[in-house]
């Protein structure tokens, strides 16, 4: 096995709170290779974005937030590195893009001065060649006319003009690894095609390995490789995109393929769900995790916690009954 | 425009019948828009010129991206924003022609449901008292009688007896959305619009609500006016389903036959342009070039010819005429004059 990008081993988020400590990421296993998109899946709360800021360690050390696991990227452990070197990684090897482009671009300067900032930071570019990048990399996004747009606001622009600046700013240093949390969930549909089109093009051209974050399972279909699907700070699954859609195998994937609504076939059927709604980190069930909302359970679900056992081609499950409740999905065709 | 409206109104059997329970004509919202010595020049058409009408019991679909009007349509219906112009009758009334006294008794039929379940609740006020309070307003029962119905609406929703005395914190979203709906429905009305109702929500809980939804309009016979922007649950709840684009109603039809034939060339690029949640279906997109344009400065001619992929001259020039081209299904577009 040859060294994967990036590789996540046994991580976990600790966040001290008043009403105790909680682990919002809790051992989780996962690895990214060059040119590939991985995606992470699951609903709010379900920690992956906390995965993802993990990573580049952005929450704040000052004993509210404990780490614990490796988080290897190209040999090097990020949890084991002086925040001087962090800073050096960030924006440079890894990127990332928020969901809220308005809130993640300072206001108060222009938004070729923020292109241009990780270049000159990093690169070490002299004003002049950071500008002619900063243009560049405006061209690249299909922003039109660069040479005034770079002297705009980000109040000037619209919602889908801002999440291609913001691509332009993390893409600008040529990331090895971009890490996209929830990049088009604020943008309407035509603009979400354009904006992840973007992405896939811009992938090729780099070689990047892309960390997709979203909640779309439309989105993971369409456009990832590999998908982890995540509940309540653990990956319970985690396959390619094709079998993992084709034949899920946890209840709880099963239960989101299925309660999405279809966009072909019988209209009158009634969408499945999955009873309940996910508990607080302050009061993990015992056993498994989703066991109070699977429709499978049975007393060892409730009473013992399944480990994440390795299937062929790459397939991880996390569920004591996957055997038995097999080809349970009927996803349409 | 209003010929299409006239042609309608003298065959009203033809639909085998069904009874159109609101009849919304060339409704028009402008708002102003104040220059620095707070002149008004300008006006944003959030809504400009659109003519549908609901049947009694059937959900009809209001779809479209961000800023096309779509809630502000939904919101001038109830007058919550009052019309530039144009007419909506319900019970054979106008009710834009109503006094505020007079269409305050209306009210009770018509309700609404936010699409934000977080800031549409009193956080200070008890559940009970927040689910009670249409019906104190509408004078209906007395306090006992009230509770009764609250209690009763609570089980409907889906929700336990206790949550009568608990506060807005305490309930997740999809709670809150379904305290939003039994706000709604404790005064019987005839017609609820909801706004994004499941957009705010996880995919599971959508679900759960989406089900609701339907459960709740069989039993009540409900009809929805149901605006959100995600497609694939529009298709799921609705009969009938209309497009806007800017301001305008571009397309309308029954939703089997608009996901099959669509007509206009912007229903068929956001058809296209839905990531599809199955990886075997390779999807042909037609990319839009380009964004929504402002509505303050809207384009002339037909709205969207400025990211149409088969716009013509007389696109940029005249604006296309409402046509209906099969029965029921309705198209704004020049290239299906």
């Amino acid at each position: 096995m040859g060294e994967h990008l990036l590789e996540v081993k046994k991580l976990k988020t600790h966040f001290q709170t008043e009403r105790g400590k909680v682990t919002a990421v809790d051992g989780i296993s996962l690895h990214v290779d060059r040119g590939e998109v991985l995606a992470i899946v699951g609903e709010s709360g379900c920690g992956k974005s906390v995965t993802a800021q993990s990573i580049l360690r952005l929450f704040e050390e000052n004993g509210v937030t404990t780490y614990d696991g490796e988080i290897n990227f190209e040999g090097k452990n990020l949890l084991e590195q002086p925040l001087s070197e962090m800073r050096k990684i960030r924006g440079n090897d890894i990127s990332m893009i928020f969901q809220d482009p308005l809130s993640s671009l300072n206001p108060v300067f222009t938004i070729g001065d923020q292109i241009m900032e990780p270049i000159m930071l990093h690169q070490k570019l002299s004003k002049k060649e950071a500008y002619k990048r900063a243009i560049e990399m405006l061209k690249l996004i299909g922003i039109p006319a660069p040479e005034q747009r770079v002297h705009e606001y980000p109040h000037q622009i619209s919602g889908g003009m801002r999440q291609r600046v913001m691509i332009a700013i993390a893409l600008a240093c040529q990331p090895k690894l971009l890490i996209a949390d929830e990049p088009t969930t604020a943008l309407d549909v035509t603009i979400q095609s354009q904006i992840l089109e973007l992405i896939d093009s811009l992938r090729q051209k780099l070689d990047m390995g892309i960390m997709l974050i979203t909640h779309d399972l439309g989105v993971v279909a369409q456009h990832c490789t590999r998908v982890a699907v995540m509940y309540l700070g653990e990956v319970v699954e985690e396959g390619d995109v094709d079998s993992l859609f084709e034949n899920p195998l946890h209840p709880y994937t099963q239960g989101l393929i299925n309660s999405i609504p279809q966009l072909t076939g019988d209209r009158n059927q009634k969408l499945s769900i999955i009873k309940g709604m996910v508990p607080s980190l302050n009061d993990i069930p015992k056993g498994c995790r989703f066991a109070p909302r699977c429709p499978y359970a049975s007393a060892k679900c409730i009473e013992e916690k399944p480990a994440l056992e390795t299937l062929e081609n790459n397939k991880r499950i996390m569920c004591w009954h996957y055997k038995e409740i097999e080809g349970a999905v009927s996803n349409a065709t | 425009m209003q010929h299409e409206a006239v042609k309608w109104e003298a065959q009203p059997e033809s639909e085998s019948a069904r009874k159109k329970l609101l009849d919304i004509k060339g409704i028009k919202k402008y708002f102003p828009v104040k220059n620095s010595i707070g002149v008004t020049k300008k006006f944003v058409k959030a809504v400009d010129d659109v003519t549908f009408y609901l049947y009694e019991g059937e959900t009809y679909g209001l779809v479209g991206e961000s800023g096309c009007g779509k809630s502000t349509l939904g919101r001038t219906i109830l007058r919550l924003t009052e019309p530039t112009e144009g007419e909506v009758f319900f019970g054979g009334k106008d009710i834009f022609k109503l006094s505020d006294l007079e269409f305050r008794k209306e009210r009770q039929d018509l309700q609404m449901v936010f699409q934000d379940p977080y800031s549409s609740l009193n956080p200070r006020k008890r559940i009970g008292d927040s689910i009670a309070e249409p019906m104190v307003i509408h004078k209906i029962g007395n306090s006992h009688e009230r509770m009764e119905r609250v209690f009763d609406i609570l089980e409907k929703v889906g929700l336990h007896p206790e949550a009568y005395y608990r506060f807005p914190h305490e309930f997740s979203g999809g709670q809150r959305q379904r305290i939003g709906l039994a706000r709604a429905l404790v005064v019987n009305p005839k017609l609820v619009i909801c706004d994004e109702p499941v957009s705010a929500l996880d995919v599971s809980i959508q679900s759960q609500i989406i089900n609701l939804l339907e459960d709740l309009q069989e039993e009540f016979g409900l009809t929805y006016l149901f605006v959100a922007h995600d497609l694939s649950v529009v298709r799921h709840i609705s009969d009938r389903i209309g497009v806007m684009y800017l301001g305008k109603m571009v397309e309308e039809a029954e939703t089997d036959e608009l996901f099959a034939n669509p007509l206009h060339p912007y229903t068929q690029a956001l058809l296209s342009s839905i990531p599809h949640p199955n990886p075997k279906m390779k999807q042909e997109k037609i990319n839009l070039k380009g964004e929504i344009p402002s509505p303050i400065n809207p384009p002339s001619g037909c709205t969207f010819h400025t990211r149409c992929p088969l716009a013509t001259d007389i696109c940029k020039q005249a604006v296309p005429k409402r046509v209906e081209k099969t029965p029921g299904h309705f198209v704004a577009c020049h290239l299906q004059q």
